[in-house]
């Protein structure tokens, strides 16, 4: 990665969070940043990256945003917006208390998960503010196409100026309304992290630390909500297994998982079971917590991680993975007729459980056309990789 | 401020039409919370509406104006009635919002005024 793309990466969210503040505008700082860092993608690599890339990034969008409304202003309300933001001697994130920096990204994060927008835009307007992504990346990742997308995320974005959606944290009377819709919005940041829907990479590292972020700031807002700390925890523990990501979990090397993310995640775990109101990103924080205990996948408490699963909405996804487990537990062939009563035959990763099963049960030939179902429903290039491998490996 | 329109989305069939009974105690409802919107200094103004089958359309017809009996577009829904208050934001006025909704019963459409 290049100097310039891991500032991005680390600056893009945290400069669209104060420049959103300073301006009142979100489309104008968005641009802003854009412009500021086509600056730096011009004059960086001669003159070298500035000591202080954030502040550098923050200074020049503001004074481009400043340029521009000078351009457009027509009307004396706008020039008077234009003295007020050159008189704004603004000190860079760096220099500028952590606090405030922080306000910044929750504003941020809570105006793009306003209930007034529709859930498919907050998630895509949060992984374009906060995350950077760009619209054909949103685009990718939620299978629909970019002029789609790009029109979604105009509508909501016209939509926060006009009906002024606030840029404001909810005050105690509405946060615990609006907390569920901005947990699930982070969590599927952190699942576009960790399986992303095109691409050859197993995982995009830049999201999984966007979304660890996003939920370390909302477990320090309200700290005794456990929800936030199981959502923290399960971050925490499927990014730990990021590096051996190539491989699903049954083959991943276990010596490649980052401990240290780990341990903070079980203890987050620990944490939840000791304050007692347990939800659904708890349970899943702790089923993860079972997985990273265990020295192989063989080792696994496979009871435990099916009491768990049970605990959870049985949905089809925790269906498919309840059912994994307890095909380690009570054998393939429970595991396979389970397996198939979920409903869930657009899923790559449904055929090749089905796969795995019926080549344990050596039933070849199904197995064989399991992971051609499979292969057939995945555009990421490395989970193809592995799933030719496996279906190969047959003969 | 900002100032937005409440929208009454009154069912056009198939609902039951309240009671006499039911009927005043929603209009007290309504009452006590126009009192509070005028005290909050939100209120700018409201009004019921009568059934969509009292309505006239005038169309522009060249240099002339057409009268149409009825009302623009017959749909499930029609605008039974509206209140418009000015707030500081969004949150703002999808608290009177909410505050419509339990005092009606039906579900409101709230638009920001665009001038």
């Amino acid at each position: 990665m290049s100097d310039l793309e891991a500032v991005f990466r680390d600056v893009h969210g945290r400069a669209v969070a104060v420049l959103t503040r300073q301006l009142g505008d979100l489309d104008l700082a968005e641009e802003a940043v854009a412009e500021a860092f086509a600056v730096a993608a011009a004059t960086w690599p001669e003159r070298g990256t500035p000591p202080s890339p954030a502040g550098w990034i923050v200074t020049t969008a503001r004074n481009r945003a400043v340029d521009r409304l000078r351009r457009e202003a027509v009307g004396t309300a706008k020039l008077a917006e234009v003295a007020r933001l050159q008189t704004i001697a603004g000190p860079e994130p760096e220099q500028e208390e952590v606090g405030a920096v922080r306000d910044d990204q929750l504003r941020l994060l809570f105006t793009c998960c306003h209930p007034a927008l529709a859930p498919e835009a907050r998630v895509a307007l949060t992984l374009r503010m906060v995350g950077g992504l760009t619209t054909p990346e949103i685009a990718r990742a939620f299978l629909v196409p970019e002029a789609t997308m790009a029109a979604r995320i105009t509508r909501a974005k016209h939509k926060i100026a006009k009906a002024r959606i606030p840029y404001r944290v909810p005050g105690d009377a509405d946060l615990p309304a609006r907390w569920s819709s901005v947990l699930a919005v982070v969590h599927l940041v952190g699942t576009e992290a960790h399986s992303p829907a095109t691409g050859s990479a197993p995982t995009r590292p830049d999201l999984a630390a966007d979304a660890i972020r996003l939920a370390r700031l909302l477990v320090g807002l309200r700290p005794d909500e456990p929800e936030a700390r199981g959502l923290l925890a399960l971050l925490l523990l499927t990014t730990s297994r990021a590096p051996a990501r190539a491989l699903p979990l049954d083959r991943q090397d276990r010596a490649l998982w980052d401990r240290g993310l780990a341990d903070e995640g079980q203890e987050l775990v620990r944490e939840c079971l000791r304050i007692g109101r347990p939800g659904t990103y708890q349970v899943q924080a702790a089923i993860a917590a079972v997985h990273a205990d265990a020295p192989t996948w063989a080792d696994t408490d496979w009871s435990q991680v099916v009491a768990l699963y049970d605990l959870l909405p049985q949905t089809p996804v925790v269906q498919l993975n309840r059912a994994v487990a307890v095909a380690e537990l009570d054998g393939p062939s429970v595991g396979l007729a389970l397996v198939d009563r979920v409903d869930l035959d657009r899923s790559p990763v449904l055929h090749a459980v089905r796969a795995d099963l019926l080549r344990r049960l050596d039933r070849f030939a199904e197995a064989r056309a399991a992971y051609d179902a499979a292969l057939a429903r995945t555009a990421n290039e490395a989970e193809q990789a592995d799933l030719r491998r496996r279906r190969d490996a047959l003969d | 401020m900002a100032q937005y329109l409440l929208s009454v989305v009154t069912p056009a069939e198939g609902a039951q039409p309240p009671t006499p009974d039911q009927l005043e105690a929603i209009m007290a409802r309504v009452g006590q919370l126009q009192s509070d919107m005028k005290a909050a200094g939100a209120w700018v103004f409201s009004g019921g509406l009568e059934a969509p089958s009292t309505a006239t359309v005038l169309r522009p017809d060249g240099d002339d104006v057409l009268l149409v009996d009825g009302p623009f577009a017959e749909g499930k829904e029609y605008l039974g009635g509206f209140t418009v208050v000015e707030a500081a934001d969004l949150d703002a006025a999808l608290d009177w919002g909410r505050r419509t909704v339990a005092a009606i019963g039906l579900p409101i459409e709230v638009r920001p005024f665009a001038w």
